[in-house]
């Protein structure tokens, strides 16, 4: 008999502590699933971000340094500098990457640092208890803005994969969701992109993955996947916004 | 490598730092530091080595975690404001076990405040300048053979204590040009860094990290930090002793401070009076021990700092019950640095 679905090697056989209908855990899955397809989970170092993602540890069965809040660019290359044979990347979410950590990744991305950036957008700060981000879209209600989002007062949501496009130092930039199977096809396909710049020495690589938050969204599991398709794909367009191989 | 040359306290630090096999070093530039990063950034690249200059002090502490947890000797350097924006790494860096060499030649403050000789950052480096409860080695040097023997030393005791270490000094022992003479990295014995990360290979996994959250896991590691800083105020004490044997006073001083109240101590030998000079080394540990053993004997000491009373705390818990600690300090600024005549001045009225 032929085994057609199993676990990804670079992932650990242990349940997740992530909520039932959070997408953190499945772009675990595919960020795994690039490791292994190159085949290089040996040489592969994760920089864990401080976030509900926190225990990247736990989850993944490779090398991890875990980074303060924001700063996982900055680690990434201290460890990628010292170590330049080895495969590096940050996984963050958007109030570590796009809030207090925006100074370090636009810097490292501008350096073209040889690492890939998995960068997790779901609208909210999950760990601390859904408060307000960067990228909370116009409107949404959250634990700090519990009238909606005031674009007046307090911006537009930022639009992480399109800014990261235009910086020389990016070799590859793309925003993925995988609220439906074709999306998690795609999003799949360009993780693996990422990771094959990585490992082909071509640059720095960034990937932003719409994700569900259904605790801190209030809603049950199927409606935040769903809200992903709508609210969050009108405003966070899905694509490939640099690809440095096809310019 | 005997000759003697004539270098700044600075470039001492940063030959001191290539000697000792550092190949990776990020900065952001901040006066009275930037002869660190500027021979750095000449030299390494010809090591095959890593200079950055990142866009914050933020970024530097970060970069120096990165590196240290892949296991290579790497160093930052700032001042003033920029070492307070590094606390957070700093203590991210104890909390991970993590070697690292951190240069601070500081400035003076509060806020912008000045660039001139500064010792007010004792309290910042000594007790833990960041958030936890923790503590790093502060070595603080007093000339420039100092600043190239301390770094080097720095790196080791980073590597043996898997802790970060201070290196403090400050303008006068930072841009003053002096006799050096270079020697070769000590053959120290280190212990393997079977805990960097690598790849894991067929190996099993390592994680650097700084979060325990099962129960009783962050108790058990912090009792094992403070276990570290226990054998640190056994082992690696560092004191100067000068003419404290006979003394009746004995001044207390460090880092630039030491070198005026030196001067001032050899006047008031001259004027016949009995007065030593007790020197602290590493500022921690404090040579809390040496300060105990002088004062068994000699009831008086005079701490002299350059700010308005930060060690002399250390220097009353560290002295004999019935001994008197006196202090005469100035905050930092342009046109305050004391004279060795002005030192003198309180060694007579404290004698
Ligand atoms: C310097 C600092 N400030 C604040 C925090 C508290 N904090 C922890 S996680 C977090 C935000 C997490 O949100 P996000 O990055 O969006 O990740 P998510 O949990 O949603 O995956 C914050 C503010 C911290 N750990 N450190
Ligand atoms: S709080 Fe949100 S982001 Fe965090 S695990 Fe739960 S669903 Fe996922």
């Amino acid at each position: 008999m032929q085994q057609v679905f199993r676990r990804p090697l670079s992932l650990k056989d242990v349940q997740t502590h992530f909520c039932p209908g959070c997408h953190h855990g499945t772009i675990h899955r595919l960020v795994a699933e690039a490791i292994d397809e190159y085949g290089v989970q040996k040489r592969t170092i994760g920089i864990a971000s401080v976030g509900c993602s926190v225990f990247l540890y736990s989850y993944f069965n490779i090398d991890v340094v875990e980074s303060p809040h924001g700063r996982a660019p900055a680690v990434a290359t201290g460890v990628k500098r010292a170590k330049p044979d080895s495969i590096v990347f940050t996984y963050q979410g958007d109030g570590d990457l796009a809030a207090i950590g925006t100074s370090e990744i636009i810097h490292a991305a501008n350096r073209g640092e040889q690492i890939t950036v998995i960068f997790v957008n779901n609208t909210t700060y999950g760990m601390t208890g859904g408060q307000m981000a960067p990228t909370t879209l116009v409107g949404q209600k959250t634990s700090t803005s519990p009238y909606g989002r005031n674009q007046a007062k307090d911006g537009a949501p930022l639009r992480m994969a399109e800014l990261m496009a235009q910086l020389e130092g990016v070799a590859f930039s793309a925003r993925v969701a995988v609220n439906t199977s074709r999306n998690l096809f795609e999003a799949k396909k360009q993780i693996k992109n990422a990771f094959r710049y990585q490992v082909e020495g071509k640059g720095f690589s960034f990937i932003e993955a719409l994700s569900a938050c259904p605790t801190n969204w209030g809603m049950d599991p199927l409606r935040a996947n769903e809200r992903v398709g709508t609210e969050m794909c009108d405003y966070f367009k899905l694509g490939v916004f640099k690809n440095v191989e096809n310019l | 490598m005997s000759k003697r040359l004539f270098v700044k306290g600075n470039e001492a630090v940063a030959m001191a730092a290539v000697e000792a096999g550092c190949r990776y070093y990020f900065g952001y530039p901040i006066t009275p530091q930037s002869d660190i990063p500027e021979y750095l950034s000449r030299e390494l690249p010809k090591l095959d080595g890593e200079f950055i200059q990142a866009e914050s002090e933020i970024a530097s502490i970060n970069m120096l975690l990165g590196a240290s947890a892949a296991g290579v000797r790497a160093m930052t350097s700032s001042s003033g404001p920029g070492i307070s924006l590094k606390q957070e790494g700093i203590s991210y860096m104890s909390g991970s076990e993590l070697p690292g060499v951190i240069v601070n030649i500081s400035r003076s403050g509060p806020g912008l405040g000045g660039i001139d000789a500064s010792q007010a950052d004792y309290f910042q480096s000594v007790k833990g300048g960041g958030h936890g409860g923790y503590h790093i080695i502060v070595l603080a040097p007093s000339s420039v053979q100092e600043m190239y023997d301390l770094t080097m030393l720095a790196f080791d005791l980073a590597d043996i204590y898997r802790m970060p270490v201070m290196v403090l000094g400050d303008s006068v022992v930072g841009q003053m040009k002096e006799a050096l003479v270079p020697h070769k990295r000590p053959e120290t014995e280190l212990p393997p860094k079977d805990w960097a990360v690598r790849g894991k290979g067929d190996g099993e996994q390592r994680v650097v990290k700084s979060l325990y959250l099962g129960d009783g896991e962050l108790e058990a590691h912090n009792w094992k930090l403070h276990a570290k800083y226990l054998v640190l105020k056994e082992e690696e004490c560092r004191w100067e002793d000068y003419e404290t044997a006979d003394a009746e006073l004995v001044v207390a001083a460090f880092g630039s401070a030491a070198r005026i109240a030196a001067t001032a101590v050899i006047m008031a030998r001259e004027a016949g009076m009995k007065v030593g000079l007790l020197r602290p080394i590493t500022l921690f540990p404090f040579p809390e021990k040496a300060f105990f053993n002088v004062t068994q004997r000699c009831k008086k000491v005079l701490d002299i700092e350059l700010n308005t009373g930060q060690m002399v705390e250390d220097v009353r818990l560290s002295v004999v019950g019935d001994a008197e600690v006196f202090f005469y300090g100035r905050p930092p600024g342009a046109g305050s640095l004391p004279t060795p005549e002005e030192l003198l001045e309180q060694i007579k009225k404290y004698y």
